[in-house]
């Protein structure tokens, strides 16, 4: 299974990383080139529940692949739902369920905001991505 | 360095943490472990655990001394004296339920329970709920400006359809003590019982349950240094009698029968089941070590930590303090940016705050705020500890801003 453009892109910039700053800044980046959800789509119905921060997360398939879309208050959150959604969108419905997710964190050197001290809230979007996927099954 | 803490090498942990690049400022919501504690644990389970109340055999007699032997400790540090009981629960939280579920049988359908504004969920659920399965009104006492129960408020709604108070001695958000002695005077005056959640005010100087005068004071052991798994519930002798069995088993019992069974009275009667015994012990090595400091001397070196704190905070840009914190911590929010997006900073430059509501969440919402971040203080942390913290603190606004 090959990665998405947006993946690769964001692989190899987060590998090349030196420290803590310039992977926390290059997050914000990431974050701020999010396309903004529609008023409409922020909506308690999209909310993700246990998260320190409002997220909302929306998704559908097209053709069979899929497309999600989120959005944060939060900057940081904002930052790390973009690589999550870099990986996943385009994907088909069989290959969504056969990423591995904290795997692709892990790749990234983020692997630590997954940890379940966390509460960020990013294991509560990727939870949420795996139920739409599966009502989507 | 202005602000150093001669207690500092007691505590294995923080040495520890600071080869680990971690700056530990989360004490309110747990502390660091004195050796002395360190010491008790291994002494007793590798000189012979056994278990407690009964047993006829020796290493049975040796556990159920030391057990006991705590017991009178935190009856001493209490200043309880023989005015009441100290019964051994697994945290404060426990205890408050213990009492919730205890005392039930004393409302009637209409009754009120008066709380605060600034409750921990430990002691806002447990009455909460009571409420709900007693049809009780549940009052919530408001705050000033401060953040301090508003006496005025307190007054009007502390009446004679009070049938108990319970309140927060020190903030875990606000770092504000509330005003105990005129709440207690107002409740008492209306033959409310009084309750008062000391998990927070224990940690800070030294507290009479006797000048209190308060029916039942509640702290954890693992705030106050101590071992986690261990709460202390502290009652006066008229009130325990209010107290009804809740959790039953083990050697609470008296006489037991296929179809009937007599309790013992307090403390045994209220710790059902195997107590959290080397909890329980580690908590008497540590207030062993807590009586061997300068009491005085603690308390002048917290409060000028926390002066500094509060000091560097409010000297920074667009920070906004929560309340009038008085000791222990300062909670803050930064105009313009999110706590989650501080927190997540402050955690890559190994600052060990709390950051969210803070079992709060209804303070919280009516401070119309989604969350805060919390530094909180011990008596090993010293001014590094809060340098580091700044810097970090103005790096993480230098790039979030």
């Amino acid at each position: 299974m090959s990665l998405p453009v947006d993946a690769m892109a964001a692989l190899q910039a987060f590998q090349a990383v030196g420290g803590w700053e310039q992977r926390a800044r290059m997050l914000m980046q990431w974050g701020e080139r999010l396309p903004a959800l529609a008023d409409d789509e922020k909506v308690d119905a999209n909310l993700v529940q246990g998260c320190e921060s409002l997220v909302w997360l929306v998704g559908h398939l097209q053709d069979g692949h899929w497309q999600f879309a989120a959005s944060s208050e939060a900057r940081m959150i904002r930052g790390l739902v973009a690589l999550l959604l870099a990986r996943v969108n385009g994907v088909s419905a069989d290959e969504l369920q056969a990423v591995d997710l904290p795997g692709w964190f892990a790749q990234l050197g983020l692997s630590r905001q997954l940890s379940p001290s966390r509460t960020n809230g990013l294991n509560a979007v990727l939870q949420r991505m795996r139920e739409l996927s599966h009502t989507h099954n | 360095m202005l602000v150093p803490s001669p207690w500092r090498a007691d505590f294995p942990a923080i040495a520890t943490l600071q080869r680990q690049d971690q700056t530990y400022l989360d004490s309110a919501a747990t502390a660091q472990k004195p050796q002395a504690l360190l010491d008790a644990i291994s002494h007793y389970y590798a000189n012979g655990a056994a278990n407690v109340h009964r047993a006829q055999h020796l290493p049975g007699a040796h556990a159920t001394q030391a057990f006991e032997d705590s017991r009178s400790k935190v009856a001493q540090w209490l200043n309880a004296g023989d005015s009441g009981q100290v019964v051994f629960t697994h945290g404060a939280t426990s205890a408050l339920n213990l009492l919730a579920y205890g005392l039930e049988h004393l409302f009637n359908a209409g009754d009120e329970i008066a709380i605060s504004a600034l409750e921990h969920h430990a002691n806002l659920l447990p009455w909460q709920q009571l409420a709900k399965r007693c049809a009780l009104t549940l009052v919530v006492l408001p705050l000033d400006d401060d953040g301090v129960i508003d006496l005025q408020a307190a007054a009007s709604l502390i009446g004679p359809r009070t049938r108990l108070l319970a309140v927060s001695q020190l903030s875990n958000v606000l770092g504000t003590w509330q005003p105990l002695e005129a709440l207690l005077t107002l409740a008492q005056a209306n033959g409310a019982l009084t309750v008062v959640d000391g998990a927070q005010g224990i940690v800070h100087g030294r507290h009479d349950v006797q000048a209190l005068g308060c029916d039942f004071y509640v702290f954890s052991s693992h705030k106050l240094y101590g071992p986690d798994g261990v709460g202390v519930l502290f009652g006066r002798n008229a009130a325990l009698h209010h107290l009804r069995h809740w959790q039953f088993g083990g050697e609470m019992v008296q006489q037991a029968d296929y179809q009937g069974a007599s309790f013992r009275p307090a403390p045994l009667g209220f710790e059902a089941g195997t107590p959290p015994i080397a909890g329980v012990i580690g908590l008497g090595a540590t207030l062993d070590y807590l009586s061997s400091l300068d009491q005085h001397a603690v308390t002048t070196h917290e409060a000028a930590l926390h002066d500094y704190l509060l000091r560097g905070l409010k000297a920074r840009n667009g920070v906004r303090v929560l309340g009038s914190p008085q000791a222990a911590l300062v909670s803050f929010v930064v105009d313009g940016v999110h706590n989650a997006d501080l927190a997540h900073l402050l955690t890559e430059q190994g600052i060990a705050v709390r950051a969210g509501h803070h079992c709060a969440m209804p303070l919280l919402k009516a401070m119309h705020l989604s969350g805060a971040i919390r530094v909180s203080l011990a008596l090993y942390n010293d001014s590094d500890d809060l340098e580091r913290f700044f810097e970090a603190l103005d790096q993480a606004l230098d790039m979030l801003r």
